[in-house]
This record gives structure tokens, sequence and C-alpha cells, in this order.
């Protein structure tokens, strides 16, 4: 990287707000939706009311009668149909089954696609899909991931309802088991979570000739060019693929989905365009699902509470298909579960289990806040079982800032981090060791209202990836982002991104960086984005990737322009191009700033050309494309403390303190920003979110009024701090935030339900953690009588 | 077919629309009013919320047959040249990420500030129950309702 700094670096960590919000809030927003395109017809889907069935007949005859329908295919009407792909086949043997975007012969999973009807508006559409007549065969359902893999289950597929099995040991595991003064062994459960997007799925799918565009709320549109391209046969220097406006993501539209083939099908048969916007209640049936895993997570330790070994053995649900990255997500926990702490020894498996359900894949975390959750929680288990307070017993294990950087029992290279110092920071806004005092206090007097204090120290692995560690895990493609800087003829600047934003501010934040860099007015600087005809390379917008890679790629393109403007600076000052500087916007001789040129003034004469250096071509304009070296480890501590009403079982949040070390800031308020939102949907895992199938494969939680994405009512009121301890393996320090708050805050919540119930002897309550659940937990305790021998600490 | 009259952001329109056609998609798919975005199908999200005759109302819960007469206002009539009250404090507290909530977050805030209009923190999670946010954990959300609250409605 480059040697030249600016003067002064005004724009990184300044709270600015948002360029793009002038259009959020004003409703000038280009969501999928809201296009129009002449001739444009409607799509709608005929779905799979059964989990399970053989397709004996499907009829669209009477549909195309039907008033404005101009035609309905069923699978026949494709052909061959390729497989959806999935880009992260984890191991050699994996069972990967073909998965046509239009059900052939049997449904998998209610929601699944049947046939399609198009007609002229979204209500003919809506009536006709009612006139499609399918005949089913029911088969059985496979809804339970244990007993699906039981010999005699009824099977998902022909190959069997194992998809795949994935082992990781480090060290001598039967060892550091052998002889363990203390063991403590759990199983959780990781309940089936839906993302819910504010923004519902849409596409809208346009051929000309032998050219298509696809317009789809999607994260990945480079991706997705990319998967039509290799797989469905249309040449992908005739594809095009826009993000406009795309309302959240959340994981759920890092995806190739059904819908969107089906759209570039359909309309290349109709040859017209065509629109389908999901409902909710489509949208909760057929977006992929998070999470769902059993695990089984067991813990080896000194009495002194040193850690010796960890052993985790997974159950991760699938679903009826293999999605894009399917496989894989469960796999991003397997370095994550040593979390923050030193041991001698590690073993992970993951069983990969098809069931007739709707398929799983990243949800905000992707395998991160699973593993963290399990690890935290069986922190608190061991605690309780050795004695101690779990803040000294994490603090016992964890990595010593002084030992980074640090290689993890998981081999992964921890290159920086201060949990002592994140922690110290945490405890002093929560007021702990006060809390722990009331706590007491209420278990003397038998308060009706226990408190609860739950500790959640995490880290993660951020800035998916370099190519090379993904490569090895066999993932599909490259953890590469590219970035486009071009100076314009008046000295303004357009920055083109691979990393398609959704809400993560973007626009705002790199045009910070590219301030800093080039000297430039942040006003200056326009950021475009989400486009394959304006962004031609990208690998797109997930795992916390966009500044860690995305926004280092920008930094090497602004980089190259500098170096182009100092040969052209050196030229027209008639000297030599090793003794130029930059300095804030100026280009000049070494030690004499006053004379020179402004990188506006480069830029016209590059445009211009009259006077330029032979041999040399009359452009600044850069292109960088960066390969992470490694992986960032955002870090921090939660502290959540609860009220659990022992009478009824109602959890409130009494208080929730997050301290979060993401290394340098770009933009503390969108730093914030990100912190709270993901510290709710981990709160809304805990307490409130759960897909629920009912016995043969219906999912019941359809609707926001089932499935309880909560309010603004339902949540507390959040502390959030920093601690900055930058990232060594990149020029700006970032470690990325989009993810943390969400696998840090889980465990936080569910170890403070569990600690205010724990002199009842209850060791777990199942998540969501409902007023029910908690209830029927404590009914269970006093029933057994488990609480009388104690247990609290 | 029936016949409806009304006005949307301060112009007057005259339609034949289906009796089942959803004030939504009325605004959206007729007049091209796509400020109002749909985020669900059971009126649990409010991303739809408009005004009808001053009172915030999810414009997916209401047919276009019914707002015949009505006087109603979007997301897109709320700023005169210069931003509402309410659009500056979302702006300046960062109360939006994704953006798709927000033109019916910042509906129904304005409905409530009318009937309250110096809420405490808990009468604004309260009031705003009605209308869902993924992104932003609401707390900035509520910052913005408070901001405005202090600077006045009136744009």
């Amino acid at each position: 990287m480059t040697t030249d700094t600016q003067a002064a670096a005004p724009e990184l960590g300044k709270a600015r707000t948002r360029k793009e919000d002038a259009r959020l809030l004003t409703g000038q927003t280009n969501w999928t939706d809201n296009i129009v395109l002449p001739g444009l017809l409607h799509m709608a889907f005929v779905r799979s009311p059964f989990a399970h069935a053989r397709i004996t007949s499907v009829d669209v005859s009477a549909a195309k009668d039907m008033p404005g329908v101009i035609a309905a295919f069923s699978a026949a009407d494709f052909g061959e149909q390729a497989s959806l792909p999935c880009g992260w086949p984890v191991t050699e043997d994996i069972v990967m089954p073909p998965h046509p975007p239009m059900a052939t012969d049997e449904v998998r999973y209610v929601g699944e696609a049947v046939a399609v009807v198009i007609a002229r508006d979204r209500y003919e559409a809506a009536d006709a899909i009612a006139a499609v007549d399918v005949n089913y065969e029911p088969l059985p359902p496979v809804l339970d991931m244990r007993a699906a893999l039981e010999e005699g289950s009824p099977k998902v597929h022909e190959a069997g309802n194992k998809c795949y099995v994935w082992p990781f040991v480090q060290g001598d595991v039967d060892a550091a088991f052998r002889d363990a003064p203390v063991v403590v062994e759990r199983t959780y459960r990781q309940q089936r979570l839906i993302p819910c997007a504010m923004e519902p799925r849409a596409v809208v799918a346009s051929w000309v000739a032998d050219e298509v565009t696809l317009w789809s709320s999607t994260q990945i549109p480079h991706v997705l060019r990319f998967a039509l391209g290799a797989f469905f046969g249309i040449p992908e220097q005739n594809i095009r693929v826009i993000a406009p406006d795309v309302g959240g993501g959340f994981g759920s539209k890092l995806q190739v989905t059904a819908e969107e083939v089906l759209a570039v099908l359909v309309s290349r048969k109709v040859g017209r365009p065509v629109k389908w916007t999901e409902s909710r209640s489509e949208g909760n049936l057929t977006i992929h699902h998070g999470r769902d895993q059993w695990q089984r997570i067991k813990v080896a330790a000194d009495r002194d509470g040193r850690l010796r070994g960890l052993e985790v053995d997974l159950l991760a649900d699938m679903g009826a298909y293999l999605m894009l990255v399917t496989p894989g997500v469960p796999l991003l926990g397997a370095f994550m579960y040593p979390a923050i702490y030193k041991m001698d020894a590690y073993s992970f498996k993951c069983t990969g289990v098809f069931t007739t359900k709707m398929p799983t894949d990243a949800y905000r975390g992707a395998g991160r806040p699973e593993a963290t959750f399990a690890i935290e929680r069986i922190m608190d288990e061991l605690a309780t079982e050795l004695g101690m307070d779990p803040l000294e017993l994490r603090e016992r294990n964890w990595i010593k800032h002084e030992e980074f950087p640090y290689t993890t029992i998981a081999t992964l290279v921890y290159d920086s981090g201060n949990y002592e110092a994140a922690t110290a920071r945490a405890k002093e806004l929560f007021g702990y060791d006060e809390l722990r005092a009331e706590q007491k206090a209420r278990r003397v007097s038998g308060d009706p209202v226990q408190l609860g204090i739950g500790i959640s120290t995490f880290t993660e692995m951020c800035g998916l990836a370099p190519s090379r560690v993904v490569g090895s895990l066999r993932y599909g493609v490259g953890g590469w982002e590219n970035a486009t800087v071009r100076v314009l003829a008046t000295g303004k600047i357009e920055v083109v991104t691979g990393s398609s934003a959704h809400g993560q501010g973007h626009e705002t934040a790199w045009s910070q960086i590219v301030a800093d860099k080039l000297g430039v007015p942040f006003e200056d600087i326009r950021v475009l984005h989400g486009d394959t005809q304006v962004s031609a390379k990208g690998m797109d917008t997930y795992g916390s990737r966009s500044l860690t890679v995305g926004g280092i790629a920008l930094v090497g393109a602004c980089d190259k322009v500098i170096a182009k403007a100092k040969k052209v600076a050196a030229h027209l000052l008639e000297a030599s191009e090793n003794d130029m500087e930059f300095t804030a916007g100026r280009l000049h001789v070494r030690g004499d700033p006053g004379q020179g040129h402004s990188l506006q003034e480069i830029a016209l004469a590059t445009f211009t050309a009259h006077n330029f250096p032979d041999g040399t071509e009359p452009s600044l304009d850069s292109e960088h494309t960066y390969d992470p070296e490694n992986f960032s480890f955002p870090h921090g501590t939660h502290l959540c403390a609860t009220e659990v009403d022992t009478e009824t079982g109602r959890v409130t949040i009494r208080s929730y303190v997050a301290v979060d070390d993401v290394g340098k800031v770009v933009n503390p308020l969108i730093v914030e920003g990100q912190v709270h939102g993901g510290i709710v949907q981990g709160i809304a895992q805990a307490l409130y979110e759960e897909a629920v199938y009912d016995d043969d494969g219906n999912l019941l939680t359809t609707t926001l009024a089932d499935y309880l994405v909560p309010s603004a009512a339902d949540l507390p009121h959040l502390t959030t701090d920093r601690t900055e301890t930058p990232a060594t393996t990149n020029p700006l320090g970032v470690k990325g935030v989009g993810e943390a708050g969400t696998i840090a805050s889980t465990p936080a919540v569910v170890n403070a339900i569990v600690d205010a119930l724990r002199p009842m002897g209850i060791d777990d309550v199942p998540m969501p953690c409902t007023p029910e659940r908690v209830w029927r937990a404590i009914k269970s305790a006093s029933d057994t009588g488990a609480g009388q021998n104690g247990g609290g600490q | 077919m029936a016949s409806i009259t009304v006005t949307v952001d301060g112009v007057k329109y005259s339609d034949e629309v289906e009796p089942r056609l959803l004030l939504v998609h009325y605004l959206r798919d007729r007049l091209g009013k796509t400020g109002t975005p749909v985020g669900c199908d059971t009126s649990n999200c409010g991303a739809c919320t408009v005004h009808l005759n001053g009172v915030s109302v999810k414009s997916c819960a209401v047919l276009a047959v019914q707002a015949d007469g009505a006087e109603i206002t979007t997301i897109q009539g709320m700023s005169n040249g210069e931003w509402h009250p309410l659009q500056r404090a979302f702006n300046t507290e960062h109360a939006l990420q994704c953006g798709y909530c927000t033109p019916g977050m910042i509906m129904a805030a304005a409905d409530l500030l009318r009937t309250n209009p110096h809420p405490s923190e808990e009468e604004i999670r309260d009031g705003l129950e009605g209308n869902l946010c993924r992104c932003t954990g609401y707390q900035n959300i509520v910052r913005a309702v408070q901001r405005a609250a202090e600077t006045g409605v009136t744009p």
C-alpha cells in the first residue's frame, strides 16, 4: 500500500449522516417491485400443499382460460431442468440431490413450486393459480433430524437422509478428556428461524433479443449472474443483473432462487417482461430458513477452571435440498466453538440431514451465532459446576491481549484483540458487582421476580474470505473483492464497488474512505453498485465482508489513482516521478508543497491530454481486486440483566450492555446502528422467534402474526460502547460489524434467564424462551424437586 | 367496478376500481405512488402506513373504495420542498438502514406526535408497536421521534 499519508484524515471516524437517506426518507427508493416496463406481466406460483408427495398430474389448461391469463406452465414445459446451484459441497462424498427450479415428479416441502401462471396483473395471476389442477399422492414427511437418521426412516431423497459427515480434530482429545477432573456435557437446540427482511423478495426479468436483464432483490447480483451463466445455459456476457435498492437481506437474499431462474425462463418463453413479488406468507414458506441444529457439546476442565478440551457433535437440518451454501453454514461455526479460549484439544463433527422442510442457508452470522451460543452457554454451566463466577472462568481461559497474534486450537490466527479491555468497560457500564448483590438479595428474600445476569464474551471470523482458505474448504468461489475509482474530468469521483449494499450505508462509508485517500470533498464522490453492467466484478455482500474486503479493494484502487496522478504531475512540474508526494489532495515535489497541482487539476490535464507524458495512457481511473490475507476477528463483551417472573414465566430485559471491538471505525453512526440491529436480531432468537412445522410438515408460522418479529415495544434500550484494537491484517485496521450483535446477544440473554432460575435447579430453557417455556421449566423443576439441593452460586 | 375520487398528496384523482382493490395497490400500481411499500399480507408490519383524513392507517388493510372522498397523505407528500422534521430527525439519528419500513414508520410517528406531542420513550415504543423494523433495533427510531418532538413537527 502507499506510503503517502494525508496531513489530516478528517473523514475516517466521523459520524456522517448517510447519503442514501435522501431517497429512502422521501419515498423515492427504487425497490424491485416498483419497476414497471412496457408489456410487463405478473407471475404467480402454484405451490405444494404437501411436505412430501408424488406429483401424479399437473393440468394448467383451465388456468389458461382465466381472464387476463397469458400463459401457464408446469415443469413439463421447461424440459430438462438444470439444478439450482449448491456452491459449497463440503465433502467428497456429499449427497447432492437434483434441485430443479420447478418440481417434476416429487415435492419435498410445503411451498415448493409446481406450476406458474402469467397474467396481466397481480390480482388476475393470483386468481388463476386456483384453477391449476395438481394431483398428489402423499408420501410420509421427514420432519425430525434424529428420526431421519434412524434405520427405516422414510427417505427425502433416494440416496437417504444423511447428506454429509464433516469431522475436524485438533490435538489429543482423548487425552484431554481422560482423567479430566470436570467434564460437562449439554445438548442445545438451535431453533429454525425465518430471516424476515422487511422487503419481500421481488424479481423482474426482461429479454431483448438474446440479452436478459434481471432485477432482483438480492444481496449477490454478481454471483447470481455467474450462476445463470454457468448453470442455466445463458452466455454470461448476455446477462445483466441489477440489485436496485434492496430492503434488507440478513443472508436470506444470498441465494440463487427458483423464482429468479424461472422468471428468466418464463420471460423468454412469453416474449415479454415478467415480475414476481412474494407475499409475506409465501416468503416465510419459501425464503431459505436459518439455524436448525442440535448441538451436543462437551467440555473438559481442571478444577481451577482451565479448559482442557472441547467436543462438539452437530446435527444440522439441510431441509429438502442443498441451496447456495446450505451445507457450509454449520462449518463456519466449526472454527468458532473454541471462541476466545485456550485449550489443548478440540474435536468437531457435523452431520448434515435432509428433511422435508424449506432448505436452510445463511442467516445473519451463519454458523457463528450457533457456535457462540453453545460455547458461551456451556461456559456458564462449567462455572456453576466449579462454583466460580462465570466472568472469572472466562478470564482464566481467554487469550490475553499480549498473546496476539494467537493460533487457536481451531487453527485460526487471531491477529489482535483485547478481551480484558472490552470486559472491563462492559462491567463498568453494567454495574456488574451491584447487580450481583441485588441478585443475591432477591434470592434470599424469595422475590417472585428473580434477577439473572448473562454474559457473552464472543469473537467471530469476518471478512469472508482468503480465497485459498475457502478453496481448501471446497467453497465454490473466491473471497476477493473489486473496486474501481474513476476520476472524472471535473475532478469529481465515481466509485464502483463490487460490494452490493442493502442497508449497510456503503455510499456514505465508501465516500469517507475515498475522501481521505484522495483528499477530495465527501460531497464530490458518488458510489455506484449493484448492477453488473456498472460493476462488472464483485463477490457481493455477506459475512461482514464489505468493509474488510471491499473497503480494502477501494484503498488499493485509490493508491493506483495516486500513482498515476504522480506521473502526470511530475511531467507537468518537470520533476522526477520519484520526487513526487501527495498530501492533502495535492501533488507536489517533496519538501515543496507550494509548487504543485491539485488532483482536480491533474484530472483536467488527463482529460485534455494536451501535454502528457510519452507512453502514458491518459486516464487516472484505476481498478483493484483485493484478496484478504486472513479473516478479521471482531470481539466484545455483552452483559444482559433479565428479570424473570417465576409465577408467570415472563422475561423482561432490564439492562443490556454491549462493548464491541470492531477495530478502526469508518463511521461510528453506522457502526452503532449495525450493533443495535444485530443485538435485537439475537434477542429475537432468544425470546420470540421460531419457525414451527406441524406433524404433517405444514409451516404454522407463515405470517408476522405467527412468527414474532419483535416490535419496539418488545425490546429494551441498549447501552453500547466500543474499544478499539485495530486489525493488523489490513491497512484500515477494520474488522467488520454486520453480524457481531447477533452472534453475541442470544447467549447473553439465555444465560441471564438460566442464571435467574439456577437456584430452582434449572440449567436450560429451550429457545425461544417464551413465558410458557420458562413457566414449564419452573414447573418441571419444582415437580421433581430439582432445586432442593441448591445449584445456585 | 366502482368509481372513486380521492385526493392523494394534494392531487385529486377519479378512477374506476375493482371493489377488492387494496388502497396500497391503488396507490402503487394505479397512481405510481411507489413511496409506500408493502411488507406483509396480514397488516402486522406497518410498512404501508399512510394518513387517511389525517389519521394513520395501514393501506393494505383498506380497500380503495373505502377511501372514496378521502384525503390521503403518503411519505411522498410529507416534504414541502423542505424535509418534514421527522425526515430530518430520522436522518440525523440514523433511524433507518435499508429504509423499507421507513415510510410507514414516519407516517405512524407523525400520527403519534399529533395525538401525543411529547411522548416518553415507553409511549413511543408502544405507539410504534404496529410498525416492524428488522434493521435498526428501534433505538435510533425512538431517538428520532424524541428529536422531532423536541423540535416540533410543523415543517
